[in-house]
Parts: structure tokens; C-alpha cells; sequence
């Protein structure tokens, strides 16, 4: 602390460019897994990942351990895990207060929320290679030489990466609205159950498919959709994912980003 | 360079800041005093775009800060030291900074080793920081873009008194070196030290700027005499203010040679006359952000 001999030079002649979109991105990822809880939350999703398909390998004959029969559990620690780091990727700048840091050197704060969406996708998308890799290895193992082992494999892989990148956009959209890590992440898990329970009364019983996230998006890594279940799909996207992600883009614009 | 213009702020129905005006010029410190909750913070955030005016506006080097394209590498912001993820290490949270704004990562080093914070320090969280030692990393925080500008909200907040001479030298120098400089203080010791020009804010409101020198001029004499009742009596015919001081004194408010030639009047023998110096600024301070009729809830109220 006593030297004095500060590396300050003041040069106003320089041109500073604007951080490019990919510098930010890139810089979101880094935030993702540079603090602990961030660093461990991705762990646990790599270690469940290989948890829940050894297990499924393990149960059952070997007719039942197809890629697509495994794929559903291989994705479930992903699907749980995603939408959280996604919410704590927007509500970490709050309750950790480094949205002060984060938005005085990035203004424009919609390029910090375009940079965490894209950044988001790239974290689903590196989540599910790892978990069709381990998924597959699980089918070599497992299901060696069973007819059929790897049917439907490409439609089903296509499929799980829409409902990994949707639902981990849906956790930072949660976060964006709420501004709250256990607000958002309660809401998130406690909003589809609820929903389920009102969606069982008689009259919500041609809506319920087109709303209820379980019932639209589940299927995406079980079997290959048809248009009718697409048109579910993408209907109860737009109101969970598109909905609270503009609300909360506005959300984040025009707040004040106090300490 | 810093200019403000009428800035005006109202959060939760009330005025936290009201017609905030002034204008900080390269090569100077400028001191910003009040007491907490007066509007300091509120003011700083509307600095660098994290709040927006209701009315009026702040430049920063002749245009609005959010349209600098790169703002790190030109203002330093300090607004909260404590505002850093708490799982992230000391080295990590400089680091994802210098990679927001694309400075070299050994500027990161450079300045860690500058505040004093060395390698153990800077691989722990900042979590199990001190709050001097989140200060230190607040300080490096704002001089990792090499800016010209520095933002400071209550820097000495923490710092050990060999920590708060360390951080004037280091403005002096950023400062005699063309830099400008906003620090902001609750307490008058700390910006009376380092600053070239003070700025007293209370309830919301400019109360008094100016150099130190300026703010000083009239603010009275310290007076001392073995017969206080006689110095009363002496200074009250010649038609003096006087107020209780510490100790067998009296602050007179009047320049030294006319409160000598009141006691001379009256035969008074004294023991002390010395203007009022940091005493009277002190008062002053006190006085303008203290008492403020009008809004009797802003004064003192939490940050």
C-alpha cells in the first residue's frame, strides 16, 4: 500500500471501442462458473447427469436401454439445473449487487440482458452434448447389440436441445421478472405444480395441454412430436418463456440498479 | 471533468436530490460532504446512469456517461465496495471487469500489488473480505480501465489511517496528472485533508460550495480569556455573535482584529485569538446539513 509509484497515465487522445457482443458473452459465461455457487451447480449437473444413467443402464433389460429410452433421465438433471443457473445469472447482479459494477461499465443494459440470453443458449447447448455423449456411451454399454438401440436418436437430440435452451431461457426470464434468486426459483418449480392442480378442474381440460408446461414440453426428449404437440409446445413457450422475458427486459431497463 | 445541471431526484415520493448543480474540472479533487442520506449516493448513481434524473442532467467528459462507448476505460466508479459477488475471488472479480472493458489481465496484478492486497489475499472470496480489504479492491476496481475520471462514494469508508494517507497521495497524484476527481465523505476530516474544492449537501440541496479557502472566509475567531464574563460582556457591547466553544472559550463570529480591538475596548486580557479554522468549517457543516426546516425528515435519515 505505500507505493506511490501508481501505474496512472492519463492519456485522453485514446479511442476506447464499445465491448463487442461477444466479449460480453463471453464474459457472462465466465460469471456463470467463476464464483462457487456457479462452479458447483455446473459440477452437480455433469455428476447427476452420469448418475442418472448409470442407474437407468443398470435397471431393466437390455431392450430397455435404447438411447431414447435413457435420454429422458440422462436430460432431467440438465432440465432442473439450467433454468437456475439462468435465474441466477440475472439475479445474482441484485442480490449480490454487482449489477453496480456490471451496468456502469455496459450502460446500455439490454446488451447485458442479449449478452446473458446468448450466453445462456451456449451453456444449454455445451449441457447437452456432455449429457447425449453420456447417454450415449450409457446405450453402447448398455444396450450392445439391441436392434433399434439408437432409433429416433437425431429427432429426439433435436428436440431436447428446444427444451434444455427453452427452459434455461425461461429461468433468466423468471430471474429478469422477479430481480430475487428464491423468489424466481420457487416460482419457477411452484408455478407448473400449482398450475397442474388447476389445470385438472373440468373446465381448464382443453386448455391444460396447450398451457401446462409439463404436459408440452415433457415430451420433447421421450418421443418424436407430432405438429399438434409442437403448436402445444410452442404455444406454452411464448406465455412461460417469451411473456416474462419481455416483461422483464422492461423490467431491467428502467430500474434503478441501487445498492 | 463532472458537470451537473439542476439534477433532481425523487425516490419512494419523496425529493432526494433537488436542483443539484456543480461542475468538478480536470486536475482537481473535489470533496462532496454530507451527512448520510443526504443525497451523495443518489447523486453518484445518477453520475454514471445507474439512476435516471427526473429532472436536469450530469455530463462526464462534455456528454452523457451511457454514451461513452467504453465507460470503464475512461470513469472509475467506487459507489459501493461492498457491491461484489461474494463466491468470487478477489483476482476474479478484477478479471471479469478488465475483460468487460478489454484491458490486458496484468493490469489486474499491476493494480492488486498497487492497493496492497497480495496473493493469498487476492485468490480468497471476497466474501471473507474485511471491509478495508473489499475497499482496497473497490480502489483497484476503479483504476483498472487507466480512466480519467474517478467516481468515489465514501472511499475512506474502512480504511486504517495509514490506508486513508495512501489513498490521498494516490488521488493527489491522479489528480496533478490532469485527472478528476469526485470523492464523497460523511465526515469533514477526511475530504478537508485531500480536496481542492467542497461541496456540503443536506436534505437534498447544494448548501455551500466552494475552495476550502472560500468556505472558510467569515466562519469567525476562537477566542480565549481568563475572565470569560468580562470577554462576553466586551464583545456583546461592541456588537458581536458570540457562541460557547470547548473549553473557556468563545467563537466570535468576526475577523481576529475586530474581535481584539472589542476586548482592548474592554480591557480584557486574553490568552488565545486564532481564527476558527477547521472549527468554524466544522460548525458550518454541521449547520447547513443538520437544521433543514423544510424537510426535517431528510436530515440524518439512512443512506
Amino acid at each position: 500500500m505505500s507505493t506511490l509509484t501508481a501505474p496512472i497515465s492519463i492519456d485522453v487522445s485514446r479511442v476506447h471501442a464499445r465491448p463487442g457482443l461477444g466479449r460480453l458473452v463471453a464474459v457472462e459465461l465466465r460469471k456463470m462458473v467463476d464464483t462457487r455457487a456457479g462452479f458447483w451447480l455446473q459440477v452437480a449437473t455433469v455428476v447427476l447427469t452420469v448418475v442418472a444413467v448409470t442407474v437407468s443402464a443398470f435397471v431393466g433389460d437390455a431392450a430397455d436401454h435404447t438411447f431414447a429410452a435413457m435420454l429422458d433421465a440422462g436430460v432431467k438433471p440438465a432440465a432442473v439445473l439450467l433454468p437456475v443457473a439462468g435465474i441466477l445469472l440475472v439475479t445474482s447482479e441484485w442480490s449480490q449487487r454487482t449489477g453496480m459494477i456490471t451496468f456502469a461499465l455496459v450502460p446500455m443494459r439490454s446488451r447485458v440482458l442479449g449478452a446473458k440470453l446468448v450466453a445462456s443458449l451456449i451453456l444449454s447447448m455445451a449441457m447437452l452434448a456432455m449429457a447425449v455423449s453420456v447417454v450415449a456411451a450409457g446405450a453402447l454399454i448398455a444396450s450392445h447389440g439391441v436392434d433399434g438401440t439408437w432409433i429416433d436418436a437425431a429427432p429426439l437430440i433435436g428436440q431436447t436441445a428446444v427444451y434444455l435452451g427453452g427452459g434455461m431461457l425461461t429461468g433468466v426470464a423468471f430471474g429478469a421478472v422477479l430481480l430475487a434468486s428464491a423468489p424466481a426459483i420457487v416460482t419457477l418449480f411452484a408455478l407448473p405444480i400449482a398450475w397442474t392442480g388447476i389445470a385438472t378442474l373440468s373446465v381448464f381440460a382443453d386448455a391444460a395441454p396447450w398451457l401446462d408446461t409439463r404436459l408440452s414440453l415433457g415430451p420433447m426428449p421421450q418421443e418424436v412430436m407430432d405438429a399438434t404437440q409442437w403448436a402445444h409446445a410452442g404455444t406454452s413457450l411464448v406465455i412461460w418463456m417469451l411473456l416474462p422475458l419481455l416483461l422483464g427486459t422492461w423490467r431491467i431497463t428502467r430500474r434503478e440498479i441501487a445498492g | 471533468m463532472i458537470e451537473t445541471q439542476a439534477l433532481t431526484k425523487q425516490l419512494g415520493g419523496r425529493t432526494v436530490v433537488s436542483d443539484v448543480s456543480f461542475r468538478c474540472e480536470p486536475g482537481t479533487i473535489t470533496g462532496f460532504l454530507g451527512p448520510n442520506g443526504a443525497g451523495k449516493t443518489t447523486t453518484m448513481r445518477m453520475l454514471v446512469g445507474l439512476s435516471e434524473p427526473d429532472a436536469g442532467e450530469a455530463r462526464i467528459l462534455g456528454g452523457r456517461y451511457r454514451d461513452l462507448p467504453n465507460p470503464g476505460r475512461r470513469v472509475g466508479v467506487l459507489l459501493d465496495a461492498s457491491a461484489q459477488h461474494a463466491g468470487r475471488r478477489g483476482r476474479e472479480a478484477l478479471a471479469v471487469s478488465a475483460h468487460t472493458m478489454g484491458v490486458p489481465g496484468r493490469r489486474v496484478d499491476e493494480l492488486l500489488e498497487l492497493v496492497g492486497l497480495d496473493e493469498a489475499a487476492a485468490r480468497r472470496r471476497v466474501g471473507q473480505y474485511s471491509l478495508g480489504m473489499r475497499q482496497r479492491l473497490g480502489f483497484a476496481h476503479a483504476l483498472l480501465g487507466d480512466p480519467e475520471v474517478l467516481i468515489l462514494d465514501e472511499p475512506a469508508n474502512g480504511l486504517d489511517p495509514e490506508g486513508m494517507r495512501w489513498m490521498r497521495g494516490l488521488l493527489r497524484t491522479f489528480a496533478d496528472r490532469g485527472g478528476t476527481v469526485l470523492l464523497s465523505s460523511h465526515l469533514l476530516a477526511e475530504v478537508e485533508a485531500v480536496a481542492d474544492r467542497m461541496m456540503i449537501i443536506g436534505g437534498g440541496r447544494i448548501r455551500a460550495q466552494g475552495t476550502r479557502d472560500e468556505l472558510l472566509t467569515g466562519s469567525g475567531t476562537i477566542v480565549e480569556a481568563d475572565d470569560l464574563a468580562a470577554l462576553d460582556a466586551a464583545l456583546h457591547r461592541a456588537g458581536l455573535e458570540l457562541h460557547p466553544a470547548d473549553g473557556e472559550r468563545r467563537l466570535v463570529e468576526a475577523e481576529p482584529d475586530v474581535v481584539a480591538r472589542a476586548a482592548m475596548t474592554g480591557g480584557v486580557v486574553l490568552r488565545r485569538l486564532a481564527p476558527a479554522d477547521g472549527a468554524g468549517l466544522e460548525r458550518l457543516f454541521f449547520e447547513l446539513t443538520t437544521t433543514d426546516p423544510t424537510h426535517p425528515e431528510l436530515a440524518g435519515a439512512p443512506a
